[in-house]
Order: structure tokens, then sequence, then C-alpha cells
């Protein structure tokens, strides 16, 4: 007889008296949770395969439903969670690596929350950003060391290539395979109506999807996936990755059973099989290699779009940082250990990789110390939650943010983290046709739109109160920063003040 | 309690000038004069006064004015300066005993010139090398500081009432084509004569009035190029930028003006002159971190004439009158009509929109 190590982690509770038995909770489940008993005239449920996604729930016309943590619990020991135990029980079954999704949910400090914003009072007024100008627009690139002019005296206007965005966030890298179709052309069409920029990610750029290229930042990852001429030329910026917050130091893998024919195509690889990103770029061992690689797209560009190399936050980064900005990079990502992923080891993502707060302070202090912060321009993502977490980051010197996972909540997603399995309710990470119409792009680029312009209204509230009317004044303007409950080597790596101080 | 410089504090403060076009030279008094009727605008912790012409016969040296905590640091600081300075010439500041001004540290004038050995060594014009040597009196060497450093032009300051402080360094006897001058409102008490304003590098001096909100943006920007920023006041960090955009980036008034208090990306699309609008963009663009927002006012003087300056949104008053060869700059018209009664022309310039006024033949 089969043991069953692993309990149900959810309940499916089914309110009998609201349920009509309309199977729509059957239908919406790719699961396979819900089915209806032909015999007894009820719906039952097979709680095992249940991921908490809410797709039911949403969707129940009656509110009959809901999903709740199963309370069935191991012996309650301080040094061995339920979860430590069960991935034993998993591991000791499959003899495979723990695979999750999303970002890294464990307990260690979130320090935008340890970290408080100023506002002004009595010495200098607050601005009303409804009566007054409140300026949002940045300009991502190198800036120049010393301004020529000509022979007539008159100044000579030359800037290195620059991404101009309305607001200082934009989409970070989803590929075409990992993501849908329907959701890559909400996050390109609501890039376009923002004016900011949503990333290919490495899998290539979907044909429909070159119109929005003023508004695209395509990837060269370390498998090249869907890398030609035309796709360099289609975009605003090309982005080099080396590294991912949610699991630095390896490549990725998209299973063969997402790689529909679309995908195929745009990735330029057969149809149906596993595709394989190495861990390293295996053209780049060293840093002159780097350096090779930015002027060799520099070069397939003619020099008119910025290149932007984006690391995961690992220790040591401030160096590395240097390093990218010496190598002729003109923006640096850097991407924090809870940045999001469509699939990644749990070991590593729950392990490896520093918070993104103090790898950012750690390389924009670095990069002063250098004398070189104007060089380069900085994107901080992984994971930026909302508005405030943006304001923190551009105080802490981070000229832009790069939001993932708070894009696909606004596009539906759950959390549920099971995007490898490539069966999301929500349509987002998943290549089946029947769910991915689930996501309508028109409805899905409203609500992106709706959710930056929310954002940006917050923004410039908080700037107003600052008595900061463009955003320029606010990058790396860490006086209006105070830090709560942090050691003072804390307070040191972030270069702010306690609150009180 | 902390010193200031290890502390940041935010002040309110009264402004004021007067230039000669002309280059005719005045006393103190007519400056000093201004700064009565807005005594309320100063709280007694902060005063002084910039003023150009007033070393002739020096004109040729760098006038170093300097606090030392006591004799010993001024001293130790000497063994400093004629390492890397022919002093030509070294002496007390005459100055008044005033029930009003209290503490005074030793203060010292010297008037140098920078050792050649030293410039070539270093490979650098004679004005970085003084910039980089008063930078390291200011942060390296214990109980010395510099507090003006230009060719024939001198800044006064103290703790007291801007009047005080006037009388106090009796310039009444000082004779100046142009003068700046300031009350200080800080909001908390700073007790230390270094951080009374105007601020100074070289010829370029700076009173300000507000509380700029860009400060740490600024700040971490500038300190990028060898400046450092001791005393942790807007006016230092303001004074930073100005001579990073004029001498070392050699920018004009104007195009600073464009950079520090940069036209609305409104107002730039909407420019007719496209080559007015590409050259705004690229200003703003280039130099973002050296933007300025909170309330300013602010006059930058230097050898041969001043800038007057407000925040983009004019958060700060400021009026310009004028009579004669004689231009008026101040925080209130009050200041400027004690200055003189009659004079005329008197306007407010608007946000970000920059006053320039040198003197006829130059400096």
């Amino acid at each position: 007889m089969k043991i069953n190590f692993i309990l149900p982690e959810f309940e499916v509770i089914r309110d009998r008296d609201s349920c009509v038995s309309c199977r729509i909770c059957e239908r919406e489940c790719s699961n396979g949770v819900h089915s209806f008993n032909e015999k007894k005239k009820i719906m039952t449920a097979d709680q095992a395969k249940c991921v908490d996604c809410q797709r039911c729930v949403a969707l129940c016309p009656t509110s009959a439903l809901k999903i709740v943590k199963a309370d069935c619990s191991f012996p309650s020991n301080g040094n061995w969670s339920e979860a430590s135990i069960k991935e034993i029980y998993k591991q000791a079954e499959t003899g495979g690596i723990l695979l999750s999704s999303m970002g890294s949910p464990s307990c260690l400090p979130v320090y935008w929350d340890k970290i408080l914003i100023n506002a002004s009072q009595v010495t200098n007024p607050s601005i009303d950003p409804l009566r007054e100008p409140m300026e949002t627009r940045v300009f991502l690139g190198k800036k120049p060391d010393k301004l020529k002019r000509d022979s007539d005296g008159k100044l000579k206007c030359e800037l290195s290539p620059q991404l101009s965005l309305s607001m200082p966030v934009m989409f970070s890298a989803m590929s075409f395979g990992s993501i849908s179709y329907n959701a890559h052309k909400a996050l390109a069409s609501a890039s376009c109506e923002l004016g900011i920029m949503y990333n290919t990610g490495e899998g290539g750029l979907h044909k429909d999807f070159y119109e929005y290229g003023k508004n695209t930042i395509v990837q060269v990852a370390s498998g090249r996936f869907g890398v030609h001429e035309a796709y360099l030329e289609a975009g605003a910026a090309i982005e080099i990755k080396i590294g991912q917050g949610a699991k630095p130091g390896i490549g990725g893998h998209l299973p063969a059973k997402k790689i529909s024919s679309e995908v195929s195509q745009t990735r330029m690889i057969p149809e149906g099989t596993e595709a394989i990103s190495p861990a390293p770029h295996h053209d780049i061992y060293s840093i002159e290699d780097l350096r090779q690689l930015v002027f060799a797209l520099k070069e397939a560009t003619n020099y008119n779009k910025p290149v932007i190399v984006k690391v995961a936050a690992v220790h040591n980064i401030g160096a590395i940082a240097s390093g990218i900005a010496r190598s002729g990079a003109d923006i640096i990502a850097i991407d924090g250990f809870r940045g999001g992923t469509g699939a990644a080891p749990t070991r590593i993502r729950d392990n490896v990789g520093i918070p993104v707060e103090l790898a950012l302070a750690a390389v924009d202090q670095r990069l002063r110390d250098e004398g070189i912060r104007h060089k380069v321009s900085i994107i901080a993502g992984g994971s930026i939650r909302n508005s405030s977490d943006v304001i923190k980051a551009l105080a802490l010197g981070a000229d832009a943010c790069y939001i993932g996972t708070a894009a696909l909540i606004a596009l539906g997603c759950h959390l549920c983290g099971n995007c490898q399995s490539g069966k999301c309710n929500w349509g987002i990470a998943t290549q089946q046709p029947e769910l991915v119409e689930r996501l309508e792009p028109e409805w899905g680029k409203k609500r992106l739109v709706n959710l930056m312009n929310a954002w940006k209204n917050e923004i410039m509230e908080m700037m107003g109160g600052m008595g900061i009317n463009s955003i320029e004044a606010l990058i790396g303007n860490r006086q209006m920063l105070r830090g709560v409950g942090m050691t003072s080597k804390e307070l040191e790596i972030l270069g702010i003040a306690h609150a009180g101080e | 309690m902390k010193r200031e410089g290890l502390v940041r504090i935010p002040s309110g403060c009264a402004i004021a000038s007067v230039i000669s076009t002309e280059g005719n030279r005045m006393s103190g008094e007519t400056i000093i004069n201004a700064m009565v009727p807005m005594h309320e605008r100063s709280n007694g912790l902060g005063g002084g006064f910039a003023a150009y012409g007033i070393y002739p016969e020096y004109k040729d040296f760098y006038a170093l004015h300097m606090f030392f905590d006591d004799r010993s640091a001024r001293k130790s600081c000497e063994v400093f300066l004629k390492e890397n300075f022919e002093i030509i010439k070294s002496e007390h500041i005459p100055t008044l005993k005033l029930s009003t001004i209290t503490d005074e540290p030793v203060i010292w004038r010297y008037f140098v010139s920078p050792l050649r050995a030293g410039l070539r060594e270093l490979q650098i014009d004679e004005r970085e090398f003084i910039v980089r040597k008063v930078i390291h009196i200011n942060s390296r060497q214990p109980g010395a500081y510099v507090f003006s450093c230009g060719k024939n032009m001198g800044i006064f300051k103290a703790v007291g009432f801007p009047e005080d402080v006037g009388h106090f360094y009796r310039l009444e006897e000082y004779e100046a084509y142009s003068w700046t001058a300031h009350g200080r409102y800080p909001t908390n008490t700073p007790g230390w004569w270094g951080g009374a304003h105007p601020f100074g590098i070289l010829d370029y001096s700076v009173v300000h009035n507000g509380e700029i909100s860009s400060y740490d943006a600024n700040r971490r920007f500038i300190e990028m190029f060898g400046y450092k920023c001791t005393l942790k006041t807007d006016t230092e960090v303001i004074a930073y930028i100005m001579d990073y955009l004029l001498r070392v980036q050699g920018l004009t008034l104007k195009e600073s003006a464009d950079i520090v208090a940069a036209p609305f990306w409104s107002t730039i699309e909407n420019m007719s002159d496209r080559r007015e609008a590409e050259l705004k963009t690229f200003l703003r663009t280039a130099f973002s971190q050296l933007l300025i927002t909170g309330p300013f006012s602010v006059i930058l003087g230097f050898n041969g004439g001043l800038m007057a300056l407000n925040d983009r949104l004019k958060l700060r008053s400021m009026v310009v009158g004028e009579r004669e060869d004689r231009v008026y700059i101040a925080s209130e018209e009050a200041a400027i009509r004690a200055m003189d009664p009659l004079a005329e022309n008197i306007w407010a310039p608007g946000g970000g929109e920059p006053v320039i006024v040198k003197l006829k033949k130059g400096a």
C-alpha cells in the first residue's frame, strides 16, 4: 500500500448550500482539482492537486468556494519546519533537485520595510503635485565627463545614447515562453502607452511585437535564444543578462512542454526541445570578455543603443559593478535575491545572493568613491513591491527600478509559485492555448497602465512631501531616508542615519 | 552637541548685495545698513559679508582668511602652508571688541602664492591647486579652517547678527566695488563661526536663503570630483557646484543657471527655438544630479560681477533694483531702500531666471 508522506497543503472548502454545481470551477482548474460526482450529483475536490492559485474562488458565481491552508500538521518543532520535512520526503521519493517559482518567500529581512521617508516641515515647503509641476522623467545612460565646444564657442550637445522614461519604473525581463503571448502583449502595449520599457527576457521577440520596439529592451543571455540582427535593431536598448536574482550562478531551463510552435520560432530552436541556457556566457569568462560583448553589440547597432548589463546581487557586488562600469556598459541592472523566476532550484532561490537594498547602496557608493557614478546608470530590481519601495530605491541611488512580480500580480497572478508546471490558470505562465486566452491583452494592458499611473501619482505625492519637484533630485538623496531597527553596520552599508538622528 | 558639519543644520536667511558696474568702490557701511531692516530674518546665529576689490595692493595673491581654534592649531597649520605656498603677508584680521560678538576664534589672513614646484608636481593649474589645498586644510587640519581664498576679495563672517558682524570686522574701513551679505536663521544652535555664510571657494562666494531638498543628491555627486562638504550646508554645496560648472567645466553663468535651476521639461518642449531646446535638454540631462530643488535665492559673487538666482518655483523672495551705476539685490525691498532710498526699477526676477551683473570694464 502506498504511503502518502506529503499531505495536501490546501483544503478546498465548498459551501454546499451555495454551490449550484455549475462546474465552472471544474473548467477553470487546469490542475484537475474539481470534478462532478455524477452519482451523488455534487462537486468534489482532489485537494492534493490544489496549488492555491485562487482561480476557482475568483470565478465561482455564488462565492461558494474558499481555499485555506490545511491545518493537518506535523508535530511542531522550532528547528524542523513543516516545509523542511516535506522537502526531505519529496527528495527521498524522487532523488531530484527541488524546484520553485517566483521570488524567495523566506523570512530574511526586507530592508525596504525598515527604511522611512522624510517630509518637509516648516524650514522648507512641501509642494502640492496637483498645483505645481512635478517631474518624473529620467534618462538612463552615460553622462559626459568633460564638455566640448565647437570653434565658435557653442556647446556641442553630444550625449551617449539615452533611454528616456516617463517615470523611473520598467517591466523587467520575462521571456516569451516563460510567460504567454498575451502576457507579453499586455506588457508591451502598456509600456508604449506609459512611455516606459518592457524587457523581452531571453526568449527573443515575437514577430508581432516589433511594432513596440521603441519601448522594448531586447535581452541577450547565455543561450542567445532569438538573437539576430533585426532583433538587436528592434529594441531601444540591449541588455546582456549575466545573472538573475532568483538564481545567481546558474542558467535557465524552459521545459520542452512550454516550447510551442510560436515559442520555437521566436527562440529559433526546434519545437518541443528543452531550452537550456548555460550557467555562464561561454564567451565571457572574465571582465575583459564582457567588454568585448558590450562593444560587439554596440558595433552591431552602430552605437545607437545603450547597453545594459544585468547581474544578480551577490557578495562583492561593488567591485563587480565597478568592473561593469569600466567595461563600456551604459547601465547596470542589479537584481536582488528576492527577484522572481519562472523556475529555479529551491535551494538556490532561497540561499544564494543578497538583498537588493544592500547591493544597490554598496554599488552606488562604490561607483561614487571611484568617481564614475555618472558614467553609468543603475536599475534596481528584485523585489520592488510598491511606489514607496521605488522612492527608497531611488534615494539609495537607483536611477530606475525594474518590476516583474508586481506586474504579473496586476495581470492576475496570485503567487502560487507553480510557473514551472506550465499550467497557470491565469493565462500568464503557460503556453496552453485554452489557458493563454484567459488573459485578454487589452484588459491586461489597462490594468498595467492603471498600476503604473497609481504608482506615479503616489511617487509625486511623496516627492512633493519632501519638497522635491523633479525626480533627479531624489536619486542618491540618502538624506531623505532613515532606518529603524537596524544595526549600525546595516545603516553604514545603506549609508543612511537612524530615525531620530 | 555635535559641531556643524557633523550634523546638517537647515537655515532660513536674509541676503543682500550691491555692485557698482563702473567699478566704483564703496565702504562696507552701505551693505551693513541693508541688513538692519531685515534683522528679523536672522536670529543672531550667523552673519557675514563678501567684498570684491578690497585688496588692490595684493591683487595677484590669494587672500586666505582663516579661523583657528587656538594658537597651536595656527602654528601647525602654518607648517602646511609653508610647504605649499610662498607667504607674502601674514596678519591678524583687525576686529572691534563688541559685547554682541563673543567666543571668537583666532582670525588670521595670509596673502599667498602657490609654490611652483608644487604645481609642477601635481600637473595642475594654480586655481585647482588652491582648491585642493583648501579642501585639504578644511577636512584634515584639526582646528584650522579656511573661509575665504580668492584674489582681491574676502569673506568676513561670525556668529552674531549681520550688522554686528559687519562692525566687528570694521567693514566701514574696506572699499569694495561689490558687496554681498548674509544673515542666518539656523534651526539649531551651531555656535561655530565656520558655519556662518557666505561660503567661498576661490573668488566665488555664495550667500543663500532657503533649504534645498536636493542637498544630498547634489553633495554626493559633487564629492566625486574632489570636493569635500565638511559643513553640510546648502551654501557650501552650491559654491562647489558653481566652481565645478564655471571653472572646471568652463560653462557660462547662464548655462550653469540652466543646470541648477533647469527649465521644466514642459517648458523645453514648448520652445520655438530648436537649438535652444536642444541645448537645455543636453545640459539638464548631462548634469541631472546638479539640479537644485526646494526653495533658494542665491547670490553668487565673483571677481568682476555677481549672479542672482531663484529656484524654479520662486519659493523665496528676492528683488532687484538699480540707480546710476549701482545694482541692488536683496531678500526684501526694504533692504534696497536702506542702501539707496531712491533706487528705481525694482522688480522680482522669475523663478530660475538668472540676473547677471558684470563690471563694464571687466574684473
